[in-house]
């Protein structure tokens, strides 16, 4: 019994950390139907930055991780304003060939500079090891990575709903002509929430150095990850990838720790399933973009 | 109606051999005697030139994007290496054909997955169906092999008579002959009402189903087709190298594929082929300078490419060749700029 618990509360921490990775890659394809294959790319970014800050400058990891998410906002607003935006209204090929290409730069270019192997971020000692509650095993680490996404969700779902700029970005996604009909600056709008969304994804990368590992592969590794997620949990609203990555999350941890042979072919399977049932996604609107 | 404003009349005449193709194959033909000492890359050309084939098939002709063709790759890979491991089919060539019958099923199976749903859904799919194979190719290692892959695969001469030697020149004639043999096959498929049909339906499926074409089943089909070519190309693998590991399936594999054919362009055959030798000549010119981050470079290429514009790139590159052709034999450029695609 308390083993399903602890599994089910470090399947939470995945899927939130999940979510923080890819919440920014739902809104792209969402708002600017981009399919960015890059996505992890900024993540890994963020998660060296924290590194380097953490291990080899000294500073302190609560400090490190705002500068994360800051390195990995800087490094997409730059790649957005400057290649990006010329490929909006290319065609899906395109986008995946070009976002595929700054994948390998990407891999390659971390590998020379930080060399090939797994790195790892010093952690403080608040931060190790595990506490009971009531015989479930709590890691501290994993309570720190739920408090922090869960905040952040419930910071992004006000933004979203409460919001002068959380209104625009709906109208947007919902209909892009009709909303900048409507007065709003939509490539504004994107921009600026395409480098929030590198940023979150920054700050997720920093985040995941301990439980998904740190590599110069990060990005190839996960991409399927992040496109299960918003695939999945379609692009209409943030409770949709949410929902989806808080799923994936439970059922990875749940099918690595229960059949541990079958290895990723749980995940692989639920998502081709899925995506046969819905394939506008669980959550997605029916209508077809 | 005269017949210069016919369909069918373009379509055949499209369809007719040219003499520069004659001639591309002369040179492919003449390379394996000319440079005996590489027979080895040539082989590896050859067989990435049949696969980009296969992906332009579903790309090119029917605007599937795929991103999980190298599972198609694999299960021939794998197939032929188990057949000739196990001495189930020792003759080669039989082995080919089972092994690629072995990725059609799969094809087949899998193709009513990528006919539903989007662009994005469809590069999912695939790419969903390529890691699952992997996943089960490592987790079946007592039959695969595990990372290790397939080892001490020894194949039987092809047709009982020609064995396979050391320097890869049979491996080389024998993959050039099966290419051509499935070039041959794929030229008349891609001309043929069928071939035409398919173009309809990556222009416009809406239209296409309007004018009475069966989408789906046009769609099924040709997704195995191309099964069945990547399977062979996979087998190639396997019989030409005598190993299949677990990177047949990888995602690097596939994404190469798409550099291949978005350097040779898609929709007319001979991208895939001539894709193949600019890209490991690149690959081979990239990693004698950084040979650990030759993929860097790869990156590199693929970003400039989407970036200046696949058409007009094959414009640039077309251009000296169709002038040549103006000033010389006097008319229309007959090296045609490729269709664009999805």
């Amino acid at each position: 019994m308390t083993s399903i618990l602890t599994n089910l509360f470090d399947g939470v921490a995945y899927g939130m950390l999940l979510f923080v990775l890819a919440c920014g890659l739902a809104v792209t394809l969402g708002l600017m139907n981009f399919v960015n294959l890059a996505h992890g790319a900024f993540a890994m970014a963020g998660g060296y930055v924290c590194m380097v800050l953490v291990n080899r400058m000294g500073w302190p990891f609560f400090a490190a991780l705002p500068l994360a998410f800051v390195s990995a906002a800087a490094i997409g607003i730059a790649l957005e304003r400057t290649l990006y935006r010329h490929l909006y209204a290319r065609s899906h090929l395109d986008q995946v060939l070009f976002t595929i290409g700054l994948t390998f730069m990407s891999v390659a270019a971390v590998d020379y500079i930080q060399g090939s192997s797994r790195v790892f971020i010093n952690l403080p000692a608040a931060l190790q090891g595990q506490f009971d509650v009531f015989g479930v095993g709590i890691g501290r680490y994993r309570l720190m990575i739920i408090v922090i996404c869960g905040l952040l969700t419930i910071g992004l779902q006000m933004v979203l709903a409460r919001t002068r700029f959380g209104s625009r970005l709906r109208a947007a996604v919902d209909d892009p002509r009709a909303a900048s009909g409507l007065g709003i600056n939509v490539p504004q709008v994107f921009a600026f929430t395409f480098a929030f969304g590198c940023g979150l994804a920054g700050l997720g990368g920093a985040l995941s150095a301990e439980i998904l590992g740190l590599d110069p592969y990060f990005p190839l590794k996960f991409m399927i990850y992040f496109l299960i997620v918003v695939t999945v949990g379609g692009s209409s609203s943030i409770t949709g990838p949410f929902l989806a990555s808080l799923l994936l999350g439970i059922g990875d941890v749940a099918g690595k720790y229960y059949v541990p042979k079958m290895g990723p072919f749980v995940i692989y399977t639920m998502m081709i399933v899925i995506l046969i049932w819905r394939p506008n996604g669980l959550f997605g609107r029916t209508a077809a973009r | 109606m005269n017949a210069s404003s016919d369909v069918g009349y373009h379509a055949q005449r499209r369809a007719r051999w040219h003499y520069g193709q004659a001639a591309f194959w002369l040179v492919v033909l003449a390379c394996g005697f000319l440079f005996p000492t590489r027979y080895l890359i040539m082989t590896d050309i050859l067989r990435l030139a049949l696969f980009a084939m296969s992906l332009d098939l579903v790309l090119g002709y029917a605007g599937i994007v795929s991103l999980g063709h190298a599972a198609f790759f694999g299960v021939g890979a794998y197939a032929a290496g188990l057949l000739a491991l196990h001495g189930i089919i020792n003759e080669p060539v039989l082995a080919l054909i089972a092994a690629g019958l072995a990725a059609m099923v799969l094809g087949f199976a899998t193709s009513f997955l990528v006919i539903r749903g989007v662009d994005l859904t469809r590069l999912m799919v695939t790419l969903g169906i390529a890691l699952l194979l992997e996943a089960l190719a490592e987790r079946f290692s007592n039959i695969t092999g595990g990372t290790d892959g397939l080892q001490g695969i020894e194949m039987q001469p092809i047709f009982g008579e020609i064995p396979f030697d050391m320097f890869g020149k049979a491996g080389f004639f024998y993959s050039l002959a099966v290419l051509f043999a499935l070039f041959l096959l794929a030229r008349r498929i891609v001309h043929s009402p069928f071939g035409l049909s398919l173009r309809a339906i990556k222009n416009n499926p809406l239209r296409a189903a309007a004018i009475g074409i069966p989408v789906n089943r046009r769609l099924i089909a040709i997704y195995t087709l191309a099964a069945f070519y990547a399977g062979i190309a996979g087998a190639l693998f396997t019989q030409t190298t005598a190993i299949a590991s677990l990177d047949v399936f990888a995602f690097e594999r596939s994404a190469d594929l798409m550099l291949v054919l978005v350097i040779g362009g898609t929709g007319y055959l001979y991208g895939g082929l001539i894709g193949a030798v600019i890209f490991r000549m690149l690959q081979e010119v990239f990693s004698t300078i950084t040979p650990q981050y030759w993929q860097f470079w790869i990156g590199l290429v693929l970003v400039v490419i989407v970036l200046v514009g696949r058409q007009r790139l094959h414009r640039w590159v077309l251009y000296v060749p169709n002038l040549i052709i103006k000033q010389v034999a006097g008319r229309k450029a007959v090296v045609a700029v490729p269709e664009s695609d999805a």
